[in-house]
Order: C-alpha cells, then structure tokens, then sequence
C-alpha cells in the first residue's frame, strides 16, 4: 500500500515533468513573445532597447537552455512572476485554484450522493413508475447542454425571480458563508446536473446486476431486511464498476468546470489560463496548466486507492 | 423413540409453484420428522431449487407459490413479510451449491456468519463474531481466527462451503436446507462434507432436506427420498426400499444409470430423452420416455398412490 502510493506519485512527478517540458516547447512555438506585446503597447521602442530587454529577459537563448533554467528554478520552489498581475505565479494561482477545486468537488459530491439515491431507488423497482420517471430526467439531464441550462437558470433565478445572484464569488462587502453560498448555487448545480445523469444511469445498472447476485439471495435467506440487503449487501459491491466511471469522470469535470466559470464569472482557473495565454504570460498559463494536469492525477491515485478499499479482491 | 411427542420439523402438502401459467412445482408434498434426511432427487429443472426457496419465502418474482408448508404444525404461506424475515436464518436456513458465489465477497467470512446472531439473537457484533470463531472451528476449519478475518476469496472453495455450513448452523435452525451443496466440489472435499452434515446432524438433532441430482450423493445421507420429475414427485421411500424396490420407471432409470459398485464403472444410461414441454401435456409426464408405457398412460395423469408400506408411487403400472 504505502509502496503503491510512494510509487503512483513518483509517477505523477514524471508525468508533470514531462508535461512541463510540452507545454513550455508549445507555449514557445506560439507566435509573438513577452516583448511583442510590449513593443506594441510602446511603439517608440528602439531596436537596440528591444534587443537588449530580450537578452535581460533572456529570450535570445535557445528554448531547451530557456527550459532548463526555468526548471531549476521552479524545483527549487520559484514558479516565477507573473508578468501580466506583476505577482508571483503562485499568489495569482492560489484563490483561482480554490475557486475551481471548491466549484468541481461540491458538485462531484452532489452528483454521486444524487445518484446513489435515485439510482438505488431506480433499482429497486426497474420498470416502475418511479423508475421510469428518473430514467427520464436523467436522460434529459445528459442531453441539455450545460451552457443553454447555464442560461436557463441565470434567466429564471437571477434575471426574472432575483433568487439568486448571476455572477461572481461574493458580494463585494458582504462575503458572509451565506453570500457565498448563494453565488456558488448555481454554478455547483449547472456543474452536477451534467454529471448526475449519466452516474444514476451506472448506479442503476450496477445495482440490478448485483440484486441479481447469489449472494444477495444468500443475505435475503439469513433474514437481512431489504434495508439491509441493499445498502450493506449489495451497495459496496455495485460501487466497484460504478467507482471507475465517477473517478474518469472528474476529469472532464475540469473542463465543465472551466465553462461554467465562464458563464458564472467565477475566477477560477479557466478564465485565468485563458487569459494568460491571451496576454503571452507564460509562466501563468504554464503553471496553470501543470496543476490543472495535477489535479487529474490526483483524483486517479484517489480513485485507486477507493477502488481498493471497497474490494479486498485487489491488491494494490 | 417411544413416548416422544414431536410435531414433524416440515410438512408440505399440495404446494404449487407458478410462473404465469406453468407450474414448475406442481401439488408436491412430503414431510420430514426432526433429526432426519430427506434426499430431494432429480435432473435439472426439475423443480428442486423452486421446492426449498419456498419453504423459505424466496421464490423469485413472478413466481406465485400456494398450498401448505407447516413448519412445527405452523402454516408458512400467506404470513407476513417480517414473519418471514423473522424465520428465515432462524428456524429454516439453506445453504446453497455454488460457494464461491453465494457469500458476499467484500465483507469478511466472519462477519457474515455472525451477522445471523445479530439479526436473530440480538447478539453484540463483538459477541457474536466470537461465536463465529468458535463455529468455524466446528466445522473443521484450522486456524479459525484468522480465517474469520478471510474474504471469501481466500479460502479453497471446500473451505467456503464450511463456511457456508458454519453460517446456517449460526441460527440454530430446526431445518436445514442444502441444495446441491457438494455439487461444485471434487469427490474427496466432496465426501468430507458430507461426513461434516452428518456429525453435525446427530450433534444437533436438526433435519434436513438434501437436494442433488446425483442419487448416489444423496444415498449417502438420507434417510427418505423423493424423487421428482418435471415438478412433480413420483416416488417417495425410505431409502433402503427405494434402492432395494425402485417402482417408478424413472427410478428404476436413475438406479441403473449409477457406477456398479462392483466392477466400479459407470454403465450406458438408459434413460434417453429430456423433460418435456409442460405447457400442454396431458396423462404422465414420463410417458415420451418411458420404456413400458401404454397408450393408456397418456389418457390421464398418474396420482402418487400407496404401493407398499410408506412407499408412494405414481404410476399406473406399479
Ligand atoms: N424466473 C423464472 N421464470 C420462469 N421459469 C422459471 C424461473 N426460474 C425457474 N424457472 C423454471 O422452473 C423450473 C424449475 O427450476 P429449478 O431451479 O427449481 O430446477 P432444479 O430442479 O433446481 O434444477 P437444477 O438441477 O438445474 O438446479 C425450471 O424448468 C425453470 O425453467
Ligand atoms: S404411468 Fe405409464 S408412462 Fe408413466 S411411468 Fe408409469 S408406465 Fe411409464
Ligand atoms: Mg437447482
């Protein structure tokens, strides 16, 4: 176990070095630099000024020497500055990551509590009324575009009922759990509705596949209630397959995440990489882009080790 | 056994098994009387599994179950779904024929043996995994702490039958239920079991019904038998009139289709043919196959009758 663990990140460091070294070849191979943008806000510049703010900077070295000391530096602890927030990265990164962790794991939380709920009662009874009824919704739940339900809500909640703010982390002055909470409403719902249809559809399926199960005859014939036999019983085995979709899913929830940030004005990371790239800041939108990478790699080491806590069957 | 007054563990009369408009336990009945074996025979889809998840309430929907099952004189069909939960585990438990599937793979072999005094005793999970401990060693499983601790997929498939039996006798049923329990083993663990239920039967007095397909398992521990055949029961004997008088030709079959225990060779089977479509069948059941049938025998449904003393058959012909 400890070994797994030891190993997986040693994994994770390699990859984020690799990945590292992409994004900066790539970031590089993008027309224009820092100084472009400087020249172009600045056009008395004189081509000796020019060429000695390169050598500063030190864009008049190869890209492989370039890499080299930015890595260095950066494994020694020094992101480097942003030049577009005249920060350092990492105090420009911080609440932007928090806003997008916050958004993507509540609404990770609220879809799989959602669908473990009325995927279990779909179970139940496939077929019935009730069943029928979730089937529906969650089959419109996967068809909506999340942007169009983004608008949906925004229009009805915050435009017509004034319910709910349409934008932003906080009222500017309050920032009461309340206020927050209010703004994250919308965002977290638009995120997890996506979400929560597909998983109360595997929810569903896992759980009739393992009612089915012998073993699940065998807790009925000890005289389990069906309270019993279905959430002690059956629940943990119908997570095993169930686990697998959820962790690949969280994932792409970085990329919804990244949307909704958008249609809710939320700073989050999305916003922040895009504008970096935008504006040539390259030590941003790269370290951006690395802990976006992390934060996959993480929910995969998290998801393996649930994975093998739920089924003693594997062994890490 | 003069002067002991018992109710009989089991009694079943006219049960019936529908799945719409089949009945694939058609009017069985038998008894079974406490400490004794009753060896439930016949090949595949016969009806045995339907037989013994009745007496327990499980037969799976759409299935409807009516007629009588008495179990210490008290009527089973018709009481309520906690009446049932409440028995179940308790007064009758089963053990079933694939150990490898029937317990839970992701809670440990301990827990689910003590799980039954829980339900049933109101035992403290602490309490009761000791007992368990202590059952698993009854059943002849070395080193039973730790095998307490096991998942099931770390034990031999022998072992998690042990189990399996550990777990039923955590109740203290009067009736145990075991279908097809040494089916999926091989013939040594095979009668390893088998010696295992009968020590455990004489030490506890409890009765059991022993379903297989292979009369040969079953002679080795019942005391009566039951043959069935397409849902019906056509002999019913002690064992030793069964196998020393067979009156049913689909016995008779049965019996030649054993290995001689002389010459230790299987002979040719005689029986040929499958159950047949019992959707529109009219007279015996048996007759397509039945190498002394009549055209008579196909006019009307042969009734099980008394032949001999405690000896029913149901055939015209005997
Ligand atoms: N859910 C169901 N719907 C309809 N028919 C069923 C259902 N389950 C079982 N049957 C039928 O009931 C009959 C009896 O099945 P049962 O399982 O009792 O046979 P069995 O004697 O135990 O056979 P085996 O030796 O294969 O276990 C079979 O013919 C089967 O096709
Ligand atoms: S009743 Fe006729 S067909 Fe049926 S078993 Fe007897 S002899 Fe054979
Ligand atoms: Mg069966």
């Amino acid at each position: 176990m400890r070994r797994f663990i030891l190993r997986r990140l040693g994994q994770t460091l390699l990859v984020l070095l690799v990945m590292s070294f992409v994004i900066y070849g790539l970031i590089g191979l993008m027309p224009g630099d820092p100084l472009d943008v400087m020249i172009a806000s600045n056009p008395g510049a004189s081509p000796e000024v020019v060429a000695r703010l390169r050598v500063i900077y030190g864009l008049d070295q190869p890209l492989m020497l370039r890499y080299a000391h930015w890595l260095l530096a950066a494994l020694q602890g020094d992101l480097g500055f942003s030049r577009t927030h005249s920060q350092p990265v990492l105090v420009v990164l911080a609440p932007a990551l928090w806003t997008t962790c916050k958004l993507m794991l509540i609404s990770f939380v609220v879809s799989v509590i959602l669908a473990l709920g009325l995927g279990i009662v779909s179970a139940l009874r496939p077929g019935g009324w009730l069943d029928s009824l979730i089937s529906l919704a969650a089959f419109a739940g996967i068809s909506v575009p999340v942007f169009w339900l983004a608008l949906m809500m925004i229009l009805v909640f915050a435009v017509e009922l004034h319910w709910l703010p349409a934008s932003g982390r906080e009222t500017v002055g309050d920032g009461s759990l309340l206020d927050v909470v209010r703004h994250l409403i919308m965002p977290v719902a638009t995120l997890a509705l996506a979400n929560t249809g597909g998983f109360t559809r595997f929810v569903r399926a896992s759980m009739i596949e393992t009612l089915r199960m012998d073993h699940i005859r065998t807790a009925r014939a000890k005289g389990n209630g069906e309270g019993r036999v279905v959430l002690i019983h059956a629940l943990r085995n119908a997570m095993i397959p169930v686990l697998t979709v959820m962790a690949l899913s969280f994932g792409t929830l970085f990329s919804g995440a990244l949307l909704t940030e958008t249609m809710f004005a939320q700073p989050g990371m999305g916003k922040m990489i895009y504008d970096a790239i935008l504006s040539n800041d390259f030590n941003l939108a790269l370290v951006g882009l690395l802990f976006a990478t992390l934060i996959t790699l993480l929910s995969n080491l998290a998801a393996d080790l649930a994975y093998a806590w739920l089924d003693p069957r594997i062994k890490l | 056994m003069a002067g002991r007054v018992s109710a009989p563990s089991l009694e079943v009369s006219d049960l019936v098994v529908r799945f719409g408009q089949r009945a694939v336990v058609d009017r069985v009945a038998y008894r079974i009387e406490p400490g004794r074996t009753l060896g439930v025979v016949g090949e595949s889809g016969c009806g045995k599994s339907m037989t013994a998840l009745s007496l327990l309430g499980l037969v799976p929907a759409p299935g409807e179950v009516a007629g009588s099952i008495r179990l210490g004189g008290e009527e089973l069909i018709g009481q309520s779904r906690a009446a049932w939960r409440g028995m179940r585990g308790r007064r009758v438990a089963m053990i079933f024929q694939e150990p490898m599937t029937a317990l839970n793979p992701v809670m440990r072999v301990g827990t689910q043996i003590a799980e039954i005094m829980v339900l049933h005793k109101g035992a403290s999970w602490e309490a009761a995994e000791a007992e368990a401990v202590r059952l698993l060693e009854a059943v002849g499983i070395a080193s039973p702490r730790d095998r307490a601790r096991n998942y099931p997929h770390q034990m031999s498939g022998g072992m998690r039958q042990r189990a399996m039996i550990a777990m039923a006798l955590a109740g203290e049923p009067g009736l145990l239920v075991a279908d097809e329990p040494t089916t999926a083993l091989d013939v040594t663990i095979q009668a390893q079991i088998l010696d295992l239920m009968r020590e455990l039967q004489a030490r506890t007095g409890m009765a059991i019904q022993f379903i297989s397909h292979n009369l040969a398992v079953v002679s080795e521990l019942a005391h009566d038998i039951v043959v069935m055949y397409a849902g019906r029961v056509v002999e019913r004997a002690p064992a030793a009139t069964l196998f020393a008088h067979p009156r049913h030709p689909y016995t008779q079959g049965l019996i030649a289709t054993l290995p001689d225990p002389e010459r230790r060779v299987a002979r040719l089977p005689v029986i040929r043919g499958g159950v047949p479509n019992l959707d529109h069948v009219t007279g015996c059941r048996f007759a397509d196959r039945c190498p002394i049938a009549e055209p008579s025998c196909r006019s009307a449904e042969p009734e099980l009758h008394v032949a001999a003393e405690g000896h029913d058959v149901a055939c015209f012909k005997s």
